[in-house]
């Protein structure tokens, strides 16, 4: 049973660790040095955040903006580590590396393994955590390298590469009528605001619908 | 700049994961909180699509990588997996430059 998880975890990380190669790559693309991007990975971990930080910024975004819009996206981990603290059950330093290791895939392997019981939990949560951080770190030194070799980003189409990296990490959030509203008015709000805000401003200005959506609307 | 940016993303990054760990569940258990968090990621990841695909500094443009990230949501849209979406993105955007 530990071999299965051991095997699930192993093809989650080798999985989302190749998104690391599209990191990055839009990180040099967003002209961050191989040095600031294997840094960002090695020490934020949470990839929809670490596109958010490149994405603000290549848009000529402040600093001010690209760390507000990458730390309201890293809020749903306080929630992952909530669901995994009563499992993990850790203290001192391996609470540490239990908190940087929190992240969507490692979550949500370890809630997979539910009803085989605690140990198996922490396994996948462990396995998964390590194994994504381990290919993460190699494919973004990978994607930032490839892509210094290969000059002209826009040449190579890494322009269009970035929102589709976001688009890919947006869908499987696109399960319930919803969440999909929620990202229509988003993409809606966000592009009418393009021409006023500054760069970075209209996404963070979209962390208001989810707000009005919970807090103003219907008791449900 | 740029560094100012990476060290203060990472330590909030951390931070972040340290709360959930460390703070008493109930702090974070209220429903409309949790539905908050639940939508959150989903404003922002449609919210970054739609700047990175329609803006150039302050203008609104449909240009060869909007059309590249048309393609990759047609390529979504079919359960095309990761890697696939994005370099079929990058091709669209690179061949459009090239005409």
């Amino acid at each position: 049973m530990s071999r299965a998880i051991l095997r699930d975890s192993l093809s989650v990380a080798l999985t989302v660790g190749v998104y690391g190669i599209a990191f990055g790559a839009a990180a040099v693309e967003a002209d961050l040095s191989v040095l600031q991007a294997c840094v960002l990975s090695l020490l934020a971990f949470t990839g929809a955040s670490q596109f958010a930080v490149v994405g603000v910024l290549g848009a000529g975004g402040s600093a001010l903006s690209a760390v507000t819009a990458a730390s309201l996206l890293g809020i749903r981990n306080s929630f992952y580590g909530l669901r995994m603290a009563p499992i993990l059950q850790v203290r001192g330093a391996k609470r540490i590396a239990a908190a940087q290791l929190t992240i969507d895939e490692s979550t949500a392997v370890s809630v997979a393994q539910e009803d085989k019981g605690l140990s198996e939990m922490r396994l996948g949560f462990w396995a998964t955590g390590i194994g994504v951080y381990i290919f993460w770190n190699l494919f973004t030194l990978l994607g930032a390298l490839g892509a210094t070799a290969l000059g002209d980003p826009a040449a190579w189409g890494l322009d269009a590469a970035v929102p589709a990296a976001f688009l890919g990490l947006l869908w499987p959030r696109l399960i319930s009528k919803s969440a999909r509203i929620v990202a229509l008015i988003s993409i809606f709000l966000c592009t009418l605001l393009i021409p006023f805000a500054p760069a970075g401003v209209p996404v963070i200005a979209c962390a208001l619908i989810p707000f009005v959506f919970a807090f103003v609307g219907g008791r449900k | 700049m740029i560094w100012t940016a990476i060290i203060a993303t990472s330590f909030i990054a951390f931070m972040l994961k340290y709360l959930g760990q460390a703070v008493p569940a109930a702090w974070l258990e209220n429903a409309r909180i949790q539905k908050f968090a639940l939508y959150l990621p989903t404003a922002l990841l449609a919210a970054l699509v739609a700047v990175q695909t329609l803006g150039s500094e302050k203008n609104i443009v449909f240009d060869a990588r909007s059309i590249g990230v048309l393609v990759a949501g047609v390529a979504l849209f079919f359960k095309a997996p990761f890697p696939v979406v994005v370099i079929l993105a990058a091709l669209t955007s690179a061949g459009i430059h090239q005409l």
